[in-house]
């Protein structure tokens, strides 16, 4: 698997972290101080600030919709190529219809079953009607992770941005999904049965809390294991060229076992994302039964 | 103390917290080993539950990666 070096511009890669000497800053001498404001000098050099300048957002198209700031980004040509891939590979791999699937068809009904399996087991039969969405967002952020593992591309699930929009969209629409099937009573989610009235106060203002946390809490672990993972890689990979030929088969192995985990990591965090979607889905239509 | 120096110790501080996540996964991996010892025919029905736990306990470690991260580079 390539090592992503991609930043490195000549030999002398001593020390991932060490401090960039680029000028003067007043107290920003530290490299990882300031990732955005990686310059020509800086990547000469080639060690600075090279775990996070993956993640940069660059403009491809500039688009300007009144004054907002509307460019087709990298970001967004990855979601394209995800998007594309999936469609590509469901439509072509059912374009046979054997009746007994081949190898690509056989894939194909093993993603569809994989998540029909999850949402039946997880929502009943009440969520069979929400199966669309939650095998879209698998396979999207399934693909997305996936794409990221390429080396030289873009990992768009990498962004809080990207993640928290996903995660409130379902947390509204569960939320919405929860209030028009209920009624007001949807608000008995917050009141476990069985507990003392001393204790309904305290309990309600948890309950409330622990819910309002959960757009966050789906987006960050989504966000911080692909950018934690990604840095990882970017680090480890430059502990490969730093040592060269000599001391390097070390952090190359330690890379080839790493990658291997971070793609389980990109199909875990998916698998983990959708059933928990599922999970919240099943407690706004079936309210703790 | 300058601002640079308090956000590595902030930064530094702030991955402990991922001592939790280690502890967490490996009481969850751990206990699934010991159940499926036990019960061999029964572990492969578990096995999504364990994907999620380990999920889940890695997830509030990663909490505290994400804080050290904003400390870092919010700051």
């Amino acid at each position: 698997m390539a090592s992503e070096t991609n930043d490195v511009h000549g030999g002398v890669m001593a020390d991932p972290m060490a401090s960039e000497t680029n000028g003067a800053h007043g107290g920003e001498g530290g490299v990882i101080a300031d990732p955005m404001a990686v310059d020509a000098h800086g990547a000469e050099q080639g060690l600075i600030a090279d775990p996070m300048h993956q993640f940069e957002i660059k403009r491809q198209i500039e688009i300007d919709v009144f004054g907002i700031d509307a460019s087709f980004t990298n970001s967004s040509l990855f979601m394209v190529i995800a998007v594309v891939a999936i469609s590509a590979f469901l439509i072509l791999s059912m374009r046979g219809r054997a009746l007994v699937p081949g190898r690509m068809q056989s894939l194909a009904e093993l993603s569809y079953e994989f998540v029909a399996n999850m949402v039946r087991d997880n929502v009943g039969t009440a969520g069979q009607r929400y199966f669309p969405f939650i095998f879209t967002l698998f396979m999207f952020v399934l693909f997305c992770n996936m794409l990221g593992m390429i080396p030289y591309t873009f990992t768009v699930t990498s962004h809080i941005i990207v993640t928290f929009a996903l995660a409130l969209f379902i947390f509204l629409a569960v939320t919405v999904i929860g209030f028009v099937k209920h009624g007001a009573h949807f608000l008995k989610l917050f009141v476990p049965d069985g507990v003392p009235v001393v204790m309904l106060p305290l309990l309600v203002v948890i309950e409330v809390l622990s819910y309002l946390t959960r757009p966050v809490s789906l987006s960050v672990r989504l966000f911080a294991n692909m950018m934690a993972g990604h840095t990882m890689l970017k680090v480890f990979g430059s502990f490969v060229v730093a040592l060269g030929v000599i001391g390097g088969w070390a952090p190359l192995a330690f890379m080839v076992a790493f990658t291997g985990l971070e793609i389980l990591v990109a199909f875990l965090q998916a698998y983990v994302f959708a059933i928990l979607s599922c999970i919240y889905l099943s407690d706004a239509l079936h309210m703790h039964d | 103390m300058e601002t640079e120096a308090a956000k590595l110790i902030g930064a530094g501080l702030a991955s402990i917290a991922l001592v939790g996540a280690g502890v967490g996964i490996g009481t969850i991996f751990g206990n699934y080993l010991a159940g499926a010892l036990r019960n061999p025919s029964a572990a492969q029905g578990q096995f999504a539950n364990l994907l999620l736990g380990f999920a889940l306990a890695e997830a509030t470690g990663l909490f505290g990666l994400v804080v050290a991260l904003i400390i870092l580079f919010a700051f």
